[in-house]
């Protein structure tokens, strides 16, 4: 069997992106669409006392101005939940539904225009008026309003978590720290915007072009917004520019072009600007977290606690579970965790790469860091003494756990040994110089999927499963999957996705695409290849007939027996003779019991060098290695890519991520990317991801954890650790910009 | 964006005449800037001159010095041989700014008249801007002013000028020329862009209608040891949060004859330091004479809730800005 699964082929889809070729959701080009500009609301909170749009509509060109007062009605756009059940995992939305603003930012009206132009230029003669009132956006003056939320995330744990006595162990302990971080909002900007265009085929029938991460979950929202039998609405998504978990539930700008498309009885594209993307697409809340750790002299811990505050919006909710790791990632004798949200008045928190991990991670992280410095004990060291072999928190093995061979792997590449202890002590000239390490981690997560696949008549396969492809590597990834179970080459394998009219797939979030559709096609590829080799045992005059299905292999674009070469048969004469046009098989995967008895996550240790400007306070991570484990690698090359992405958006929220709140506003101020930073080439020196190959035969036929994730986990903590051991500073509110390090430097 | 007419101009004459001194009708070169604050609607022109077939595309030799044409590109400049080995602080300011992508298309004449990035001033939908619209107040004074200026302030505004370029041309005392409907004249650097005071809406002082044509270096042989140092939150692709251009002439023991100091990103306009200039004069500066000179510089600098940092930040890139070009110009 050829071995395609792990090598680094370049992406199956690569070239058409170079060269433009690949269609995303705002380009497909349908005839007689018109173009859709969104309205925001400049005030937090309050109503919309009028709203003039005559001007507006006296524009040329200009078909539509929906508002409040000619919107469609919505079924439960806020998501309510039945009496006595839980809210589905939906997002509220506001589209347009009443006179209230409930944040800045919020759409409040929609423009519908023949060209961009004209749409752009009337929504800016639309006349609000508003009755605004007081507004609450800050954290920390709000403490004492916080409440606790029956679960801490997606994932269903509890916002409590309690082992042993903390109190006590905090008292007794020999060493202990008590420092509270502070982690900003952050905002996912992929680069591409949100875009959708909306169809109505038929009046009870809808095509979306949406740029999202999962057409399935988006099909099901849009068709019960507006009172739609599910499978009377075609979502398409063949490509994204990025999604970071933005593009994972339907917000309002969706609904509003559907409405709009419905009104107009014409296709109507609408893509939100970048402006306009700070609010009403989910964003990482900022988070305050307190650490408590206490341990005895040796470093053994015997108190970890982590109180987090964040914040949710007034009309939905969303915990950003800081708290998950904390209670997981080392042994210790005692833990406890709360987890409290603040009510705002903003756009509802979301989901955001590794929600809940980025962020605890900051926290423990750091405060591990601090503790070592605190015992004289290597960073490296505290964290091997407190090494969790059994997960402390539900007391379960894990199902794979490499942790220790990434510490020791990483720290070799890395040349850790060569660190000197003391802070400030690596300075060349002007420049200070810091290592820092942390340890990553990321849960292990799957749903249930589909995919089929089908041997064509000229001998090719064709796999289908309507997941999708954040620019992750999927496309490639499964096709590597099927050219695997089949013996052939990547080029004999077209692989479809993006569509709910293919077979049913999980959201692409938490990680699980790999692990949960890669699984189902994994498993369609084998139903098909068994087909494949009864139909070549039993079909009169093959060359296989009657041979032990046993001995027959694919390889090299045929069947054939063991060890007899010469006794072979291709597909395309198999199928040929048959009579038949093609042969089809379907594979579902869904978790099992594996969760019951094993405790899943993916794990890594990241390590960083930090030059600092000793007058100015200008860094530059100048190296960073991370080392991670997380299953079966399918890709060595996306999976690189995928990993170093991660750990280059650890590093911007080390260092530069910070959507800035005016406060007395309630308004954004830097909604556009020349104000908010990301990383740029130039803030990037010598970086790479490396992984230790693991072999899970408990999470999912696949052996893979998800790798999309874990590397940003601990890449914040790894930079800010570097910067305290560069310069003695220690900054607990990220980011980390030059003015907070000029106190010392 | 709001409608808006174009015509273009091949000659200054049939630019200058066009224009008109009409309030709301703009030239355009690369219109870098000035395409983003249309799409914002901060700036709503009636109608747009593009003079990009003017012929102002030279660097030339001229008195001894340099005349760059206005339609030179920043790419363009930057990369000159002349500029770089005769006034290499122009050159890398220039590469310290922007992109190289907005670089090639930003022209010279263009990025004197950039404007401030105070998020207030840029979004329309702020309501209080004394420079967008006079008289609704300033929202930086009390909001989130980290960007802002701590030198030369005034009640109504407290935005940075944010070009580098600008800064080292400062410092290099360059000159710039336009012609108006009464004909040409020139503009000293240093009083081409102003302090806001009582107007903040007026970023320089050129008067309605003027075309700039071109910028003058001076003949300044010791401009050639020089540097600009900024500091910003990211590496690339970032404003100043504070930068230094800095010109020197200092014989061979380190004695400085001259030096001719620029703050970028601390006030209204590049901030010329002539206090500190005058005290390191004649001197053969160590740290604490060069502190001693930024202390003086920055006496009367004023911070905000958010921009008191760069008060120690400028100081610091005083001392470094000095240090780096001595011993620059020493090895």
């Amino acid at each position: 069997m050829e071995n395609v699964i792990g090598e680094p082929i370049d992406r199956i889809d690569g070239r058409l992106k170079v060269t433009g070729r690949a269609t995303y959701a705002y380009e497909h080009k349908l005839p007689n669409a018109a173009t859709g500009v969104l309205l925001m609301s400049t005030i937090a909170k309050g109503r919309i006392a009028s709203i003039d749009t005559k001007a507006a509509e006296k524009v040329p060109g200009v078909l539509l101005v929906l508002t409040h007062q000619n919107a469609t009605k919505l079924n439960n756009p806020l998501n309510n939940a039945a009496p006595g059940q839980e809210r589905s995992p939906a997002r509220a939305i506001t589209a347009l539904q009443d006179n209230l603003v409930r944040y800045a930012n919020q759409p409040i009206a929609l423009v519908v225009a023949e060209t961009l132009e004209n749409a752009q230029y009337a929504a800016s003669l639309v006349k609000v008026h508003y009755a605004p009132e007081t507004h609450h956006v800050d954290l920390e003056s709000r403490l004492a309003d916080a409440y606790t939320p029956k679960k801490a995330g997606g994932g269903g744990d509890p916002a409590t978590s309690n082992r042993g006595d903390v109190t006590a162990a905090m008292s007794e302990a020999e060493t202990r720290l008590e420092q509270t971080y502070w982690t900003p909002f952050e905002v996912h900007n992929p680069m591409e915007p949100h875009a959708t265009i909306a169809m109505w085929d038929q009046p009870d029938h809808l095509t979306l072009y949406d740029a999202t991460q999962g057409v399935f979950s988006d099909r099901q929202r849009v068709a019960s917004l507006f009172g739609l039998k599910p499978e009377n609405v075609r979502v398409i998504s063949p490509y994204l520019g990025g999604g970071f978990g933005s593009k994972g539930p339907v917000w309002s700008h969706v609904a509003l072009a559907v409405m709009a498309a419905k009104q107009l009885n014409r296709p109507v594209k609408l893509a939100v600007e970048r402006p306009q993307m700070f609010g009403m697409l989910g964003l990482r809340s900022q988070t305050r977290q307190t650490m408590r750790l206490g341990a005895k002299k040796d470093g053994t811990l015997t108190a970890v606690a982590n109180d987090t505050y964040s914040h949710t919006s007034t009309f939905d909710e969303f915990v950003e579970s800081t708290t998950i790791c904390a209670r997981m990632l080392y042994q210790s004798s005692s833990n406890s965790t709360t987890q409290k949200l603040v009510k705002s008045d903003i756009g509802t928190p979301s989901f955001m790469r590794a929600p809940g991990e980025a962020s605890g991670t900051v926290a423990i992280e750091i405060a591990m860091d601090e503790l070592a410095y605190a015992l004289k004990m290597d960073p490296v060291e505290l964290r091997l003494k407190n090494y969790a072999d059994v997960d402390p928190e539900e007391n379960k093995p894990w199902s794979s756990k490499s942790l220790r061979e990434c510490y020791r792997m990483g720290a070799e590449k890395f040349g850790w040994s060569r660190r000197k202890p003391e802070s400030r002590s690596m300075r060349d000239g002007k420049t200070l110089i810091g290592w820092g390490m942390a340890t990553a981690v990321y849960p292990t997560r799957r749903s249930a999927s589909n995919a089929s696949a089908r041997l064509n008549a000229d001998g090719t396969f064709s796999v289908d499963a309507g997941t999708q492809d954040l620019g992750t590597g999927t496309y490639t990834i499964m096709t590597q999957i099927a050219a695997q179970t089949f013996g052939v080459g990547p080029e004999k394998v077209k692989f479809r996705l993006g569509d709910t009219e293919l077979p049913q797939t999980p959201v692409s979030g938490g990680s699980q695409t790999a692990a949960s559709t890669g699984s189902a096609v994994y498993l369609a590829g084998q139903a098909l290849r068994e087909k494949l080799i009864q139909m070549a045992v039993t079909q009169s005059g093959s060359p296989l007939e009657n041979v032990n299905e046993q001995n027959v292999i694919l390889e090299a674009g045929r069947l054939s027996v063991k060890g007899k070469p010469g006794k072979a048969i291709t597909f395309q004469d198999l199928l040929t003779r048959s009579g038949k046009p093609y042969l089809e098989a379907q594979g579902k995967a869904e978790p099992g019991d594996e969760k019951k008895e094993y405790s899943m996550y993916a794990f890594g240790a990241q390590f960083a060098e930090v030059h600092v400007d000793a007058d100015l306070g200008q860094v530059k991570v100048a190296r960073m290695l991370g080392c991670f484990a997380a299953g079966k690698i399918l890709n060595a090359k996306t999976a690189r890519s995928q990993l170093m992405g991660g750990m280059i958006w650890g590093v911007g929220m080390a260092l530069y991520e910070d959507a800035v709140m005016d406060e007395r506003l309630g308004r954004w101020v830097n909604n556009n990317l020349a104000e908010y930073h990301v990383p740029v080439n130039l803030d990037i020196g010598d970086f790479d991801a490396i992984w230790v190959d693991e072999n899970d035969a408990h999470i999912n036929p696949l052996g893979a954890k998800g790798i999309g994730e874990i590397g940003i986990t601990g890449g914040a903590a790894a930079v800010a650790n570097a910067i305290y051991h560069a310069t003695g500073v220690r900054v607990r509110e990220l980011p980390i910009t030059p003015d907070k390090l000029l106190v010392k430097v | 964006m709001t409608p808006f007419t174009y015509i273009r101009a091949t000659t200054i004459n049939e630019a200058v005449k066009a224009h008109g001194q009409q309030p709301d009708v703009y030239f355009i070169g690369g219109g870098t800037n000035l395409l983003d604050l249309m799409k914002m609607g901060t700036e709503r022109p009636a109608q747009i001159i593009d003079i990009n077939r003017l012929p102002l595309k030279k660097i030339e030799e001229h008195k001894g010095g340099l005349r760059i044409g206005a339609l030179v590109s920043n790419t363009e400049c930057a990369n000159d041989p002349m500029i770089r080995t005769r006034y290499p602080v122009l050159s890398e300011a220039i590469l310290a700014g922007a992109t190289q992508q907005l670089r090639n298309k930003a022209t010279m004449g263009g990025n004197l008249l950039q404007r401030t990035r105070c998020y207030y001033f840029y979004d329309p939908t702020f309501r209080e801007c004394n420079k967008r619209s006079p008289g609704s107040g300033c929202a930086a004074i009390q909001g989130y002013n980290r960007i802002h200026a701590i030198l030369g302030a005034s009640e109504q505004c407290i935005a940075t000028h944010p070009s580098d370029m600008c800064v080292a041309l400062t410092a290099l005392n360059a000159v710039v020329q336009v012609t108006g409907p009464n004909g040409e004249r020139s503009i000293a650097m240093r009083e081409f862009h102003r302090l806001p005071g009582d107007t903040p809406q007026l970023d320089t002082s050129l008067k309605p209608g003027e075309l700039i044509t071109a910028i003058d270096l001076p003949d300044m042989p010791y401009a050639k040891r020089s540097k600009y140092i900024k500091v910003r939150d990211r590496n690339s692709y970032a404003f100043a949060l504070v930068s230094i251009a800095t010109v020197l002439d200092a014989d061979e023991a380190g004695t400085i004859r001259n030096v001719h100091l620029a703050l970028g990103g601390v006030a209204h306009k590049p901030w010329r330091a002539t206090k500190a200039e005058a005290m390191l004069a004649g001197k053969r500066p160590d740290e604490g004479t060069l502190l001693a000179a930024a202390e003086a510089e920055l006496a009367g600098a004023k911070g905000y809730k958010y921009n008191s940092f760069k008060i120690e930040l400028a100081k610091r890139c005083i001392v470094r800005g000095v240090m780096s070009t001595l011993e620059n110009s020493q090895g």
